[in-house]
C-alpha cells in the first residue's frame, strides 16, 4: 500500500506542494524537447526526401557549429562567420551528393545507411583535423542571441504558499522561437513549393521521380543543404547551453526516441514528439527517478516512445504504409 | 610459396624485435596514454600537452635524464577503456618504463596486468584509491593524493567553514558525478563520512551520454537544495555542470570540484556568474616558474609543442607538467639507485617507490612554489599529501585556502580495508613478489 502511494500519489502531491518548481520542470522539459526536435528535424528532412536515415546528422551538428566558432576564432566577424558556416554546409551538401549519394541511386536502404555511418566517421576525423579536439565557446552574444534570464516570482506558487520562483533563460526562449520559425518555413517549403513536392516524390520512389523528370542529384543536394542549416541552428543552441565539442555528437542520439514517436517523415511530428519526450523524461526523472536512485532519463525516453508505438506503430504523425499482397 | 611467406614473416618478427631492443637500449621509452579526440578531449588535451612538453624540455635543455634521451610516444585512447588497453598491449613490448593511463577505467584494467608484465602504473591522483597500499599493489602508484584523500579534504574544508566537522550534522551534501568508474570511486568513503558526521548525501549521477544535457540533475539539485555540492566531473561534463549551476543560481562558493573538475575552460563556461566556484589543487597555476620559462623557451617557442599560446600555464596544462615531474624524478631516482643510465621498468618501479622530491630539489628544478615535497614509500604508494582549495575569480584560479592535509587518519584504515576487499574479490591476488626497494 505504501509502495502504491509512493509511486502513484506522492509524485503528484509533490507537484502540488511546489507549483513553481513543477512549472519550472515543465518549462525545462519543453526546452529540452525543442532542442531534441531541432536535432530530429535534420533526420526527418533527409529521410523524407531520400528514405535515408542519416546517421551523420549528429556530427553535422558539431561540424557546423565548429565551422562557425572556428571562423570566428580565426578573426572573422560573427555574422560573416555565420554566413560562411552556411556556405560550408552547402559545400558539404554538394560533396555528399556528388561523392556519395549520386553513386548509390537505387541501392538498398541499408547501403545508404552504411554510407552515412562512413560519412560520420570521416567528418569526426576531418573535423578534429581541422578544428582540433578542444571544446570551443559558442559566440552567442556576438550573434546577437540573448543571454541572461528573466525571473518570475508568482505569488503563492512557492513552497507552502510562499512566493514562487521560475527562471527563464533567454537563450531557451530564443531556441523555441527559432524552432517554430524553422518548422513553419520547412512546412511551407515541403508542402507549398515545387521543389518541396519534388522532394516528397523522390522519397516515395527514386525511379518514378526520375521518370517524371525530377533531378535526383539536385534534390539530394538541396535536402542535405537544408539539413546542414538545421544542423547549424541546432549546434548554436546546444553549444550555447554547454560548449561546442565533439561530445555534442552523442546528444544527437536523443533524437531517436523523438523520431520513433513523431514519425520519421513528419516535421510537426518532430516538434510534438520532442515536446512529449522532453517533458515526459523530465517529469519522470524529477518525480519518479528518486524512487530508483535517479538516472532514468536516458532510457525513459525510449519507454515513452515504445508505449506510443503500441498504439500507433507508424509514430504519431508518420505515414501509414499499407502494402497489399 | 608458403615457406617463403613463413621465412619472410620470421625475418620481419626478428627485425622488429631487434629494433625494439635497440630502441629500448638507446633511450628511455615513455608511452603516454592520452586523448586529444572525443568527448573528453577538453580535459585530455591540456594534460597531454603539459606532460609531453615537460619531457621534451628535458630532452632539449638537458639532453634527457642522466644523459639518456627520452623517447615520448603518445597513444590516443579517446578515454575509452578498450582502446587504452590496446595502447598498453601495443607499446609494452617497446620497453615501456611506466604507464599513465589517465582514466580510472583503463587503470582498473591495467592493475592486474602490471605485476604480470612488470611495468609500473602511475595513476597520479586518480584510479583506484586503495592502490595506495603498496604491499597489496606493489606495481601501482597514485601520488600525491588519492580520490579518497580529495573527498576527505573537501569535507574537511566544508567542516571548517561550518565551524567544525561536528556542525555537519543534519547538513545536506549533493554529489554530482560522471556515472563511470571514476565518478563512483569515492562513493564508499562519502557514505562512510556521512555516517561519521551525520550529514545527508544525495547523489546525482550523470551518464556519459548525457554530459551536455544535465538540466534534470540540476533541477533535482534546485528541489533538494543541498547546503553544498561536490562534483567528480570530467571532459564535457564540467563546463556543462558549471553552467547549469549558475542557471539555477546555486551559490558557487558552495560548489566544490575535485582537482579534475578545475580546468580553466570548465569554470570559464559559466561566465561571470561562475565566480567563486571552488576546486581542489595540488600544484600552482600560471607560468611564473623558471621550469615553465624553460618549457616556453625550449619547446613552445621552438615550435615543438601543440599548446595554444593562451593555454600555456593553465591549470590542466600544469597538471600534465606535474605528472611528468613525477615521472622524471622517479627515473632520476632509479638511475641513482641502480647506477645505470638506461633503466628498465623494474628499476622504474623501485624509483617510484623511493620517490622523495624535497623542497631543495623542487627549487633546483625551478618549481619553487609550484608544488609541495612528495614522498612515496614501500607501504604507502600515495603519500596522502597536502592539497589546497582554489577559487575561480572570473579570469583565473586563485588560492582560497592554505595547503592542508586530507583526513589521513580516517582514510588510511578505510583504504586498508578496501585493499583487502579488492584482494578478496579478485582472488587469487598474487602475494607481493618484489622486495621493498631501498633508497640510494
Amino acid at each position: 500500500m505504501n509502495a502504491l502511494y509512493t509511486v502513484f500519489v506522492d509524485p503528484f502531491v509533490q507537484m502540488g506542494a511546489q507549483p513553481d518548481f513543477f512549472l519550472q520542470v515543465l518549462w525545462e522539459g519543453s526546452v529540452a524537447g525543442i532542442l531534441y526536435a531541432l536535432i530530429a528535424l535534420g533526420f526527418v528532412l533527409i529521410f523524407k526526401a531520400s528514405g535515408v536515415f542519416n546517421f551523420a546528422q549528429g556530427i553535422m551538428v558539431v561540424f557546423a557549429a565548429l565551422s562557425l566558432v572556428g571562423l570566428y576564432e580565426a578573426g572573422v566577424p560573427a555574422w560573416l562567420a555565420l554566413i560562411l558556416a552556411i556556405a560550408i554546409m552547402g559545400v558539404l551538401a554538394l560533396a555528399v551528393e556528388g561523392l556519395v549519394m549520386r553513386h548509390l541511386v537505387n541501392q538498398p536502404e541499408i547501403i545508404l545507411l552504411m554510407s552515412t555511418i562512413g560519412l560520420t566517421y570521416f567528418l569526426i576525423g576531418f573535423g578534429e583535423f581541422i578544428f582540433g579536439g578542444e571544446p570551443k565557446v559558442m559566440v552567442t552574444e556576438e550573434l546577437g542571441l540573448p543571454t541572461g534570464s528573466t525571473v518570475l516570482e508568482p505569488p503563492g506558487l512557492g513552497r507552502e504558499g510562499g512566493p514562487g520562483l521560475i527562471i527563464l533563460q533567454h537563450i531557451d526562449i530564443a531556441a523555441a522561437v527559432i524552432a517554430v520559425v524553422m518548422v513553419t518555413v520547412l512546412g511551407i517549403f515541403f508542402n507549398k513549393t515545387r521543389i518541396g513536392r519534388a522532394l516528397r516524390a523522390v522519397a516515395d520512389d527514386h525511379q518514378a521521380a526520375l521518370s517524371v523528370g525530377i533531378s535526383l542529384n539536385q534534390i539530394w543536394a538541396i535536402v542535405w543543404f537544408a539539413a546542414g542549416i538545421v544542423a547549424l541552428a541546432t549546434g548554436i543552441m546546444w553549444g550555447a547551453r554547454s560548449d561546442v565539442s565533439f561530445a555534442l555528437e552523442i546528444v544527437a542520439l536523443k533524437a531517436l526516441p523523438v523520431l520513433i514517436l513523431g514519425g520519421f517523415t513528419s516535421i510537426p511530428g518532430a516538434i510534438v514528439g520532442g515536446l512529449i519526450i522532453g517533458i515526459g523524461e523530465k517529469l519522470g526523472e524529477i518525480y519518479w527517478g528518486p524512487l530508483v536512485g535517479g538516472g532514468i532519463e536516458s532510457w525513459l525516453a525510449y519507454v515513452i516512445a515504445l508505449i506510443f508505438l503500441l498504439f500507433r506503430p507508424q509514430g504519431l504523425f508518420g505515414e501509414r504504409i499499407i502494402e497489399r499482397v | 610459396m608458403m615457406l617463403k611467406k613463413l621465412a619472410l614473416g620470421a625475418a620481419f618478427v626478428a627485425m622488429t624485435g631487434m629494433a625494439a631492443e635497440a630502441f629500448a637500449q638507446e633511450s628511455l621509452y615513455i608511452p603516454l596514454l592520452t586523448y586529444r579526440t572525443g568527448p573528453f578531449a577538453g580535459s585530455g588535451i591540456p594534460i597531454a600537452n603539459g606532460m609531453s612538453d615537460y619531457l621534451t624540455m628535458l630532452n632539449e635543455r638537458d639532453g634527457g635524464i642522466g644523459g639518456v634521451k627520452l623517447t615520448i610516444e603518445e597513444c590516443e585512447t579517446g578515454y575509452d577503456t578498450q582502446k587504452g588497453v590496446e595502447c598498453y598491449e601495443g607499446t609494452k613490448g617497446n620497453g615501456a618504463l611506466v604507464y599513465n593511463p589517465y582514466s580510472t577505467g583503463i587503470t582498473l584494467q591495467l592493475i592486474p596486468k602490471a605485476s604480470v608484465d612488470k611495468v609500473p602504473i602511475l595513476s597520479m591522483a586518480y584510479g583506484l584509491s586503495a592502490a595506495a597500499e603498496g604491499d597489496t599493489f606493489p606495481w601501482v602508484f597514485n601520488p600525491p593524493a588519492t580520490y579518497w584523500d580529495g573527498l576527505s579534504a573537501i569535507i574537511k574544508d566544508i567542516g571548517e567553514r561550518e565551524g567544525g566537522l561536528d556542525n555537519l550534522q543534519g547538513k545536506k551534501i549533493g554529489y554530482i558525478f560522471l556515472d563511470a568508474g571514476y565518478g563512483r570511486e569515492p562513493i564508499p568513503l562519502l557514505e562512510q563520512l556521512a555516517e561519521n558526521y551525520g550529514f545527508e548525501v544525495t547523489q546525482y549521477p550523470v551518464p556519459g551520454k548525457e554530459m551536455q544535457n544535465q538540466s534534470s540533475q540540476w533541477l533535482n539539485v534546485r528541489r533538494d537544495n543541498p547546503d553544498y555540492m561536490i562534483m567528480w566531473g570530467w571532459g564535457a561534463m564540467n563546463p556543462t555542470a558549471v553552467k547549469e549551476a549558475t542557471k539555477i543560481r546555486y551559490p558557487m562558493d558552495k560548489f566544490y570540484g575535485v582537482w579534475w573538475s578545475g580546468g580553466d575552460d570548465d569554470a570559464r563556461a559559466g561566465g561571470a556568474q561562475a565566480n567563486g566556484y571552488r576546486t581542489l589543487n595540488f600544484h600552482g597555476t600560471g607560468a611564473d616558474y623558471p621550469a615553465l620559462a624553460d618549457i616556453k623557451e625550449h619547446v613552445v617557442d621552438a615550435g615543438k609543442s601543440q599548446v595554444e599560446g593562451d593555454k600555456f600555464g593553465e591549470n590542466l596544462y600544469n597538471r600534465g607538467v606535474y605528472n611528468s615531474v613525477l615521472i622524471a624524478e622517479a627515473i632520476r631516482t632509479a638511475q641513482e639507485m641502480t647506477g645505470k643510465d638506461v633503466i628498465n621498468a623494474e628499476d622504474m618501479r623501485a624509483g617510484l617507490e623511493n620517490l622523495d622530491i624535497t623542497e631543495e630539489r623542487i627549487k633546483e628544478m625551478g618549481l619553487e612554489g609550484f608544488m609541495r615535497p612528495v614522498k612515496v614509500s614501500c607501504e604507502d604508494h600515495s603519500g596522502h599529501h597536502e592539497v589546497y582549495v582554489q577559487e575561480w575569480d572570473g579570469q583565473t584560479w586563485v588560492p582560497a585556502s592554505d595547503w592542508f592535509s586530507p583526513m589521513t587518519d580516517v582514510v588510511s584504515p578505510l583504504l586498508e580495508a578496501a585493499a583487502e576487499e579488492y584482494v578478496k574479490s579478485n582472488a587469487p591476488w598474487p602475494e607481493r613478489q618484489v622486495e621493498c626497494a631501498s633508497g640510494s
